[in-house]
């Protein structure tokens, strides 16, 4: 995957001139001291990322952190005060209105919290918003509209008007609207969060299943962390401005670094967030055996072919029958299962069946390692490398 | 003692009457020039409004207010002119529409632009704004002494302070009608790349239609108003009847007068009322925005109500 959006360095003030408020955040001053002296409010504190095409990538925080002023950044709904947004390569802080304009409408497009659809236009008119704005001919955006609304599921309700549909739909129409344009970014500041949980719960898989084929590059904005290890490829976290963390989920969860960070991370559910390779034992290489090569574990050893493929397990008790020449085919009578290492914590204490081996495969179904209960247990109960004050150990 | 009168020594009055001269003398082209349309406009009204026989005006002004205000203020129309006509004032009462109906198109051309002007640009805003306090707080009848200054007596220079006194409304309500425009849906035009001109058309105005209506209702009141008011610089219509009834001490006369000028307000309001207020609606009307696709596609608004 390539970069699709880097941000470098990029300040935000509100309230006046910059100018004295950066020199003082570059000393090292807090977003308070920076009120307190200057009067001015940071909105964004230095803020460099690496956003990667289609992946979601998602900005997280508590209220003021400074959250919706990066996202509208992004399309300089905000003006940024310093810094560069890069699009492809392209900083968009320097484009002048035209340009700006034109990006808006074929690259850049955004789902708003509150759907802001035109209440005096029927859903399709809706959908056609960004297309009519590109001067584009009607029976284009027409046709464009309708198979969009198709694609999030509201193809027969194109000519309702938007009072007439549910919060949920409302949005599936905010983000039809976005998709239209096919804009490759998509700016969603807290796209499901007036939606109520179920319903949330829904849109948030739709949006997955969307993202599958359409593989766009997702900025989305949530103070909710559940929602962000959902749908997140990566996480930044976000205080006073500042990107306090950014990572992979799991890491994120696994060490977060800071107080601030470990009070999100702290009510997870682990098992949906780790994946089966944190908890596994790597498998050591494999030993010829009688002739044949065998990956040893704890209880045994699994038999693979020359790709690396699991040809079955081999009880601890028959390792040494194996060593002494016997024919393999009998002495694999042991079951075993076998996960993709990928799959979720939740996923793997399914699998396990009493005493059975688990292998852990990649993704061309080679053994890399297996995985016990004790593992998966011990993971689920780990708490954070980071040291952590003592009211708050209690994971 | 001291009588407030001792401190009367602000000549004001007399700097006001030589500023109004000297603006008479030396912009007398631009007065005319203001006078042309107005004139040829009112003129053309009141002919087409007089010469159309009465039954035929009663049928389409009642067809009128039928598609824009609904079955209801039709039938108080067709009413209210029946007994206009049956008082005898008839053709007095369609001069005064005369004078509302030009007043009324002359107040849009020149209000909602002003309106729109104003919304978008705070400097503007701050500009008109006190300018528009003055003149809504100022009597109406005050306005007629610059007016007879410039414009000199009778119905035309009438038709002038009607108009004057009539467009503070229009603008007020269509600046505050494209400011109230819900903030996330105009970002969201930003968002999507919307230039000045589509966020005013596809966004803006559309979604203020409601408001300007509402703006529409009180300046068609004020212009009634004002047009029975200007019958004291010599405007005809309405107005004269009942300032010949009082010069005369006839009650009577005045009073048939008076009747007659209260139908037709609330012919007037009930009519600009029901469109503001239909078009408040969100519906599939209101999409082809109002007035104009109201009166000429009734059908669409059928097609609603079920
Ligand atoms: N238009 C503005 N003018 C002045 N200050 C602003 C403006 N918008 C945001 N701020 C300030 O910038 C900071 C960051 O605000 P922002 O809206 O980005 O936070 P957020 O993380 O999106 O919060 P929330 O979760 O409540 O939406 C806050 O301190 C806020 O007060
Ligand atoms: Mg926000």
């Amino acid at each position: 995957m390539s970069e699709r959006l880097k941000i470098d360095n990029l300040y935000k003030i509100y309230g006046g001139s910059p100018e004295p408020a950066i020199s003082r955040l570059r000393n090292g001053a807090t977003k308070d001291r920076v009120l307190a002296e200057t009067g001015l409010v940071v909105g964004l504190n230095n803020v460099s990322l690496s956003i990667e095409s289609g992946s979601i990538y998602m900005i997280m925080g508590l209220s003021g952190s400074g959250k919706s002023t990066l996202a509208r950044c992004v399309n300089r709904l905000n003006e940024p005060s310093a810094g560069k947004i890069l699009l492809d390569g392209r900083d968009l802080v320097a484009l002048d209105e035209q340009a700006l304009r034109e990006v808006r409408r074929t690259r850049v497009s955004m789902v708003f919290q509150h759907f802001a659809l035109l209440p005096n236009r029927t859903v399709r008119e809706n959908v056609e918003f960004g297309l009519k704005l590109r001067r584009i001919a009607p029976a284009v955006r027409r046709r464009k509209a309708e198979e969009i609304l198709a694609v999030v599921g509201l193809a027969a309700w194109g000519e309702r008007m938007p009072h007439e549909l549910s919060g949920g739909m409302r949005q599936r129409v905010g983000l039809a609207r976005a998709l239209a344009t096919d804009a490759d970014v998509l700016i969603m500041d807290e796209a499901f969060s007036a939606l109520d949980p179920l319903i949330r719960a829904e849109m948030q898989d739709e949006l997955l299943r969307l993202q599958r084929t359409l593989q766009k590059t997702i900025l989305f904005i949530t103070h909710d962390f559940q929602e962000a290890l959902k749908l997140g490829t990566r996480i930044a976290i976000m205080a006073d401005g500042e990107v306090v963390r950014e990572g992979e989920p799991q890491d994120i969860v696994l060490d977060p670094q800071s107080d601030y960070v470990a009070e999100f991370t702290r009510d997870v559910d682990r098992s949906r967030v780790f994946d089966v390779r944190s908890a596994m034992s790597a498998a050591a290489a494999a030993d010829l055996i009688g002739g044949h090569r065998v990956v040893l574990c704890a209880n045994g050893g699994f038999a693979i072919d020359g790709d690396g493929r699991v040809k079955g397990h081999i009880a601890r008790a028959r390792i040494d029958d194996l060593r002494a020449g016997a024919d393999i085919a009998p002495l694999m009578a042991s079951s075993f299962s076998a996960i993709s290492a990928d799959a979720k914590l939740l996923d793997v204490s399914r699998v396990f069946t009493a005493g059975q081996p688990v292998a852990v495969l990649d993704g061309d179904d080679c053994i890399i390692g297996t995985v016990s209960p004790e593992a998966v247990l011990r993971q689920l109960s780990s708490s954070p490398a980071a040291p952590k004050s003592k009211e708050k150990v209690h994971v | 003692m001291f009588d407030a009168n001792d401190l009367a020594v602000l000549p004001v009055a007399r700097w006001i009457q030589a500023g109004v001269e000297w603006l008479s003398y030396n912009f007398r082209p631009v007065f005319i020039a203001i006078k042309w349309p107005i004139e040829n406009g009112l003129a053309l009204t009141d002919a087409a409004l007089q010469s159309v026989p009465f039954p035929i005006t009663v049928l389409l002004f009642s067809a009128v207010a039928w598609k824009l205000a609904g079955r209801s203020t039709a039938l108080f129309t067709a009413v209210s002119l029946v007994v206009i006509a049956a008082l005898g004032v008839w053709s007095e009462a369609m001069t005064t529409l005369a004078l509302i109906a030009t007043a009324i198109v002359v107040c849009a051309v020149i209000g909602i632009p002003v309106g729109i002007w104003s919304a978008r640009n705070d400097r503007v805003w701050n500009v008109v704004r006190p300018i528009l306090d003055i003149m809504q707080t100022t009597p109406t009848f005050v306005y007629l002494i610059p007016v007879v200054m410039l414009f000199g007596v009778g119905t035309v220079p009438g038709e002038v302070a009607v108009i004057v006194t009539a467009v503070p409304p229009l603008i007020r309500f269509t600046n505050i009608g494209i400011r109230q425009v819900d903030k996330e849906i105009v970002e969201a035009g930003h968002a999507f790349g919307a230039d000045s001109r589509q966020l005013l058309w596809e966004i803006q105005l559309p979604l203020a239609v409601p408001t300007i209506l509402g703006g529409l209702n009180q300046t068609v009141l004020t212009a009634m108003v004002m047009s029975v008011v200007i019958a004291m610089i010599g405007a005809e219509g309405l107005g004269l009847v009942v300032m010949q009834g009082l010069g005369r001490l006839d009650v009577g006369h005045a009073a048939i007068g008076g009747i007659a000028i209260v139908l037709l307000a609330m012919i007037l309001d009930r009519v600009t009322q029901g469109m503001a207020s239909r078009s408040g609606r969100p519906n599939r009307a209101a999409v082809k925005a109002g007035f104009w696709a109201r009166l000429f596609f009734p059908h669409k608004l059928e097609e609603i109500k079920t």
